[in-house]
């Protein structure tokens, strides 16, 4: 494996991709973080976000997963998530019904740390709307 | 002994049921095709989704700060029997033969003194228990306006259990199913869900492989997000090959009706044609006779 690293993201329901790629851009729950070629074995779990896989003609392809969590090795890099597709099949509109789910969540919470963790799920899609706004003027 | 016309409908009506049998048969083939198809594109994930979780299960076994999921609540008082079965009947032995086996387990743990509750997935296992254990079922999911099985259905059964768990409804949860064997032979099988188990051969392999891993955030942290999963991970798996089975055991059983219906056509058409040409002899003889007397 001189460069390129071998990408693979699986749903419960299917494999969604399987590809050799120059790199690939993860959603970590502590950050996002690019992996290229052989990377030292890590495995983190993923935010819901989108993952951007650079294959090696250079033109980059992203896919939009709702948490789950990398596994990355000498094998490549394993997504599995529990939803994942192309991030053209997900828009502004669902984007925005998932910001109005959280906040009704975050509304019914009473406990703390209930609270917390909603507030937290609603940051995470607000920072999502405005990624994908990003993406769409970069990527198609 | 029949009229020469009610044979004539015996056949008939034989013949429409063999038609119907033929046609559930054939709709069966096709759906068992595409159950095939969603249990097999379901499998990376789950595999992937274990091997993970047997080399990170390996390290906690046995220690006091292993998650509550993995460990268990340290009782085996209550146990609850998630009993997986179809929606419909005309499929052979399918429902019975999980129903049987979770029946069986049921009486035994009852015998030794334990709490058993159920829960059913489908109808027809509900149909089956209610006999029996009608008080020990505790809840019945029904699939039944479910059309397309999704992820999003087996997520849903496992948030329902992980919140009877802790709300410590139970200490112990078993999942039965009918594995897919081939068309012809399904397994029911039993799985414990709660708390969670591994190969053990194979996560010992692992386990040395796995040193050299990092973590991001910490093994802990990674391991509590991951157990909760896996329960519904593995109720999706159950329930697809559990989907799959259900075709496959409809197929042959719908294939032997259609025989049976076939071997009853012959057998009727046999004793028809035999009636009749008793019937053309003895008019034969009445005119041959007459025509003596003469």
């Amino acid at each position: 494996m001189a460069e390129g690293v071998k990408v693979e993201i699986v749903s419960p329901e299917v494999l969604v991709l399987s590809a050799e790629a120059r790199s690939v851009t993860v959603p970590g729950t502590e950050g996002y973080l690019t992996v290229l070629g052989p990377h030292a074995p890590l495995m983190t779990t993923l935010k819901p976000g989108f993952v951007t896989v650079t294959d090696t003609s250079g033109s980059a392809r992203s896919f939009f997963v709702g948490g789950g969590f990398a596994d990355i090795s000498d094998a490549g890099v394993t997504i599995l998530a529990e939803e994942a597709r192309p991030a053209s099949d997900f828009g502004r509109t669902e984007i925005e019904a998932r910001i109005a789910e959280a906040q009704k969540a975050l509304d019914a919470a009473s406990e703390i740390e209930d609270k917390q963790t909603a507030q937290n799920r609603l940051d995470i899609w607000k920072n999502l709307l405005l990624e994908s706004a990003a993406l769409s003027s970069t990527v198609h | 002994m029949p009229s020469l016309k009610d044979l004539k409908n015996r056949i008939n009506s034989v013949k429409s049921t063999q038609k119907i049998t033929k046609a559930m048969q054939m709709v069966a083939a096709a759906k068992l095709r595409r159950a095939q198809d969603a249990a097999e594109s379901a499998r990376p994930y789950a595999e992937r989704m274990e091997k993970v979780l047997a080399g990170l299960g390996a390290a906690y076994e046995g220690r006091p700060d292993a998650p509550a999921l993995l460990a268990g609540t340290g009782k085996d008082q209550t146990h609850l029997l998630v009993v997986a079965t179809g929606e419909r009947g005309l499929a052979g032995g399918f429902n019975s033969s999980i129903a049987r086996l979770a029946r069986d387990h049921a009486q035994k743990l009852l015998g030794a003194g334990k709490t058993v509750k159920i829960l059913t997935v489908g109808k027809k296992g509900a149909d089956i228990l209610k006999r029996g254990f009608a008080k020990n079922i505790v809840e019945q999911v029904s699939l039944r306006d479910v059309k397309q099985l999704g992820y999003g259905t087996a997520q849903e059964l496992g948030e329902k259990i992980l919140a009877m768990y802790a709300a410590g409804e139970f200490d112990v949860a078993t999942l039965y199913y009918n594995r897919f064997q081939s068309v012809v032979s399904q397994i029911p099988t039993a799985q414990q869900l709660v708390p969670a188990k591994f190969e053990k051969g194979e996560s010992e392999e692992i386990k040395s492989g796995s040193a050299i891993y990092d973590y991001e955030p910490d093994e802990e942290a990674i391991l509590e997000d991951l157990l909760p999963r896996n329960v519904s991970v593995q109720i999706f798996r159950a329930l697809l090959e559990n989907n799959a089975s259900f075709f496959g055991a409809q197929m042959s059983a719908m294939d032997n009706a259609t025989r049976n219906a076939g071997e009853m056509i012959n057998k009727l058409t046999l004793s028809y044609n035999r009636q009749r040409q008793a019937q053309i002899t003895k008019e034969l003889i009445e005119i041959i006779s007459g025509a003596e007397a003469l």
